[in-house]
């Protein structure tokens, strides 16, 4: 047999079908289901007189535009158009019998944090939904990636995709981490060395002992991210803190059916002689704690760094970086670190893991942030919120003068209340930077949750590493 | 969906680099549970200034471009997030084809979904493109999908790659779904021996 990547392997366990020219049917084992991007779908489904193909592998949770306030099960704390949009979920969940958490479900929360806490997510899996972000699920080595509508459609009607290969990228990160340096630095610094468009094309494959060493929410982080670098997915192989993570979750395998999985996920990993298309190498000493300057994820500079000039750039990016420089309100040479910021939101798919409140609890412990800072904590889910109550983050964080919220998106795309005012800047551990993202005219600095909280304290971008 | 064959209007140039699906929809017009009515609101942080007046400058808000229904764009155009709300909205304002340099993977499978055709073509091209467009209403752009060529107003032709399958379902305006469900003992097939070898899924 010739060898193969993860990817290949995923790939070929899963067409269903191969036309001549190459195109698939991919077979897709979870579709994870949100409510902005579905109602379209679903209508179109009742429009032709179909029914959800496979309503046991598909699992709906309500994320993007819930309130992450108290009360929120009553429908008047919600605007009417998101009232609608959530409500046409729970009564499409209803007709068509697929799994569902609505929001008065403690399980509820990030449909990418749901997913994987419930152990839906699974190695060798093939996994899709209606948002770009899916990519966060290539962390238990399964193939997952973002649709658009239409293909949610063409996912419940026939659980397959029309796909065809992507090709096969190797990024690797050497060595260890330096204190201060987490799963967020490195995602972001990929993005930084290749360009929001350098994986276009290309299945990612994260390797090499820093991410070896990183748990499961930090591959989670890394692998969120792997679509702000342009990659259909990213993935990372399998192994023992995978398996670990996967056990005793409500819908992994038990039992005589765990051992054969354990024995087919074991597997799952790239053979020595596989071919890449491309591959990048980074040395996990060389990456610092980094934040974003611009409105691009790939406009990333170490905290030590200054605000670039647009001369500084190349093409089409100096026009791109001008306008950026002018949205963010910025000036080239200052210091990044002395750039002020009135906002700090800790959460999202990203960093809202209850690792990521652990990190940032551990910078704010016994202290308050600085005077007329707006700073809040959105857990991914309910079960994160839960579970930093009992370890008594929950605490640190109020004491320290943060809100503390309920589960869902919230400030990182502001379908919600959670808005930023024009001009107003935030820190935050999200993961899209683009003008308006948090709110019109609202300027946006992507961190990790240790540097969020750092801010929080300062009131300024801040090397975490002064403060540990 | 609406048949694609030949196409000939106005191209608005686009240069800039990395337009997101952000700038292309923003996010509170994503609250809707409908496809159709989003051309009014594309490009809307863009095109609009805070009282909801249009920006002059703005390329689809001058005269010459508002009939456009070609797009000339900078590198890596529609990235950031799956919202299909933005082939939606460039589809609802009358723009049926996008060419760069390069596009972002879901936003490129979500234009052909909608009767978009997006074109990739080396940066020369695009540059020669952009040019064309920046003449205005009278520079007619004529776009050939059946032979795969773009022709320019003064009659230079570029030819351009594509999808077969892409192309076959374009020009003959049909339905993924459908075509898909005829290979449906396929899949059952594959159920079936998936059952066995991975149960636990
Ligand atoms: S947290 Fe943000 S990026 Fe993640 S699914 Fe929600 S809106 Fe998308």
């Amino acid at each position: 047999m010739s060898p193969k990547t993860l990817y290949d392997k995923i790939w070929d366990a899963h067409v269903a079908h191969e036309a001549e020219d190459g195109t698939c049917l991919l077979y897709i084992d979870r579709h994870l289901v949100h409510e902005v991007t579905s109602p379209q779908a679903f209508e179109g489904l009742r429009m032709a007189g179909r029914r959800v193909h496979a309503p046991d592998k598909t699992i709906a949770v309500p994320d993007h535009n819930v309130p992450t306030t108290e009360g929120r099960e009553n429908p008047d704390q919600m605007p009417e158009d998101s009232r609608i949009q959530v409500a046409a979920l729970d009564s499409n969940a209803k007709e068509f019998g697929i799994h569902y958490y609505p929001v008065s479900d403690v399980r509820q929360g990030i449909v990418h944090i749901v997913g994987p806490e419930q152990g839906w997510t699974l190695p060798g899996m093939t996994v899709v939904c209606g948002d770009s972000h899916t990519a966060t699920h290539g962390a238990f080595g399964a193939l997952a990636h973002g649709i658009g509508t239409s293909e949610v459609e063409h996912v419940l009607a026939t659980q397959t995709l029309i796909q065809s290969k992507s090709k096969n990228m190797k990024v690797e990160i050497t060595g260890k981490l330096q204190p201060g340096v987490t799963a967020k630095d490195i995602t972001l610094a990929i993005i930084g060395e290749t360009g929001t468009a350098g994986g276009t094309g290309y299945v990612i494959e994260y390797c090499g002992e820093a991410i070896r060493s990183l748990s499961m929410e930090g591959r989670m982080t890394v692998c969120n991210m792997a679509i702000e670098g342009g990659a259909r997915a990213g993935l990372i192989a399998p192994d023992e803190t995978t398996f670990e993570y996967v056990k005793g979750r409500p819908h992994a395998p038990k039992g005589a059916q765990w051992e054969a999985a354990l024995n087919w996920w074991k597997t799952l990993y790239s053979d020595d002689d596989a071919h890449w298309d491309k591959v990048i190498t980074l040395r996990a000493e060389d990456i610092a704690p980094v934040v974003t300057w611009g409105t691009s994820p790939e406009d990333v500079l170490p905290i030590t760094a200054t605000v670039p000039a647009p001369e500084d750039f190349k093409g089409g990016k100096v026009e791109a970086a001008r306008r950026s420089l002018e949205y963010m309100g910025l000036k080239p040479g200052t210091p990044l670190s002395e750039i002020e910021i009135d906002t700090v939101f800790i959460g999202s798919c990203t960093n809202g893991r209850i690792e990521d409140l652990r990190a940032a609890a551990q910078i704010l412990k016994g202290k308050k942030i600085k005077d007329g800072m707006r700073a809040m904590v959105v857990p991914g889910s309910g079960l994160v919120r839960a579970q930093a109550e009992e370890e008594g983050l929950a605490d640190i964080f109020k004491e320290a003068g943060f809100e503390w919220r309920l589960a869902g998106c919230s400030m990182c795309l502001a379908m919600n209340p959670d808005q930023l005012a024009p001009g107003e800047r935030c820190a935050a551990t999200s993961n899209r930077n683009f003008e308006g993202r948090q709110g019109r005219g609202g300027r946006t600095h992507l961190l990790s949750p240790a540097m969020a909280a750092a801010a929080a304290l300062t009131g300024k971008l801040t090397d975490v590493r002064e403060l540990m | 969906m609406d048949k694609f064959e030949k196409l000939t209007g106005v191209a608005a140039p686009m240069p800039l680099v990395n337009i997101d699906t952000d700038m292309i929809i923003p996010k509170q017009f994503l609250k809707t549970i409908k496809r159709s009515g989003l051309g009014v609101n594309l490009f809307d942080e863009m095109r609009y200034d805070d009282k909801g007046n249009e920006i002059p400058d703005f390329v689809l808000n001058q005269p010459k471009y508002r009939q456009a229904e070609i797009l000339i764009a900078g590198d890596n155009f529609g990235c950031g997030s799956s919202r299909e709300h933005a082939p939606w909205a460039l589809k609802d304002f009358g723009v049926k084809c996008v060419v760069s340099t390069s596009f972002a993977d879901i936003f490129f499978n979500n234009c052909f979904k909608n009767g978009i055709l997006p074109i990739v073509q080396p940066q020369e091209v695009v540059d020669a493109l952009m040019a064309d467009a920046e003449k205005g209403e009278n520079a007619r752009m004529t776009i050939d999908l059946e032979a795969q060529e773009i022709t320019t107003s003064d009659g230079e032709v570029y030819p351009f790659e594509v999808d077969s399958f892409r192309k076959h379902c374009l020009i003959n305006g049909l339905d993924d779904i459908g075509l898909t469900l005829e290979k449906a003992p396929s899949i059952e097939a594959f159920e079936a021996k998936a059952a066995q070898e991975r149960p636990w899924v």
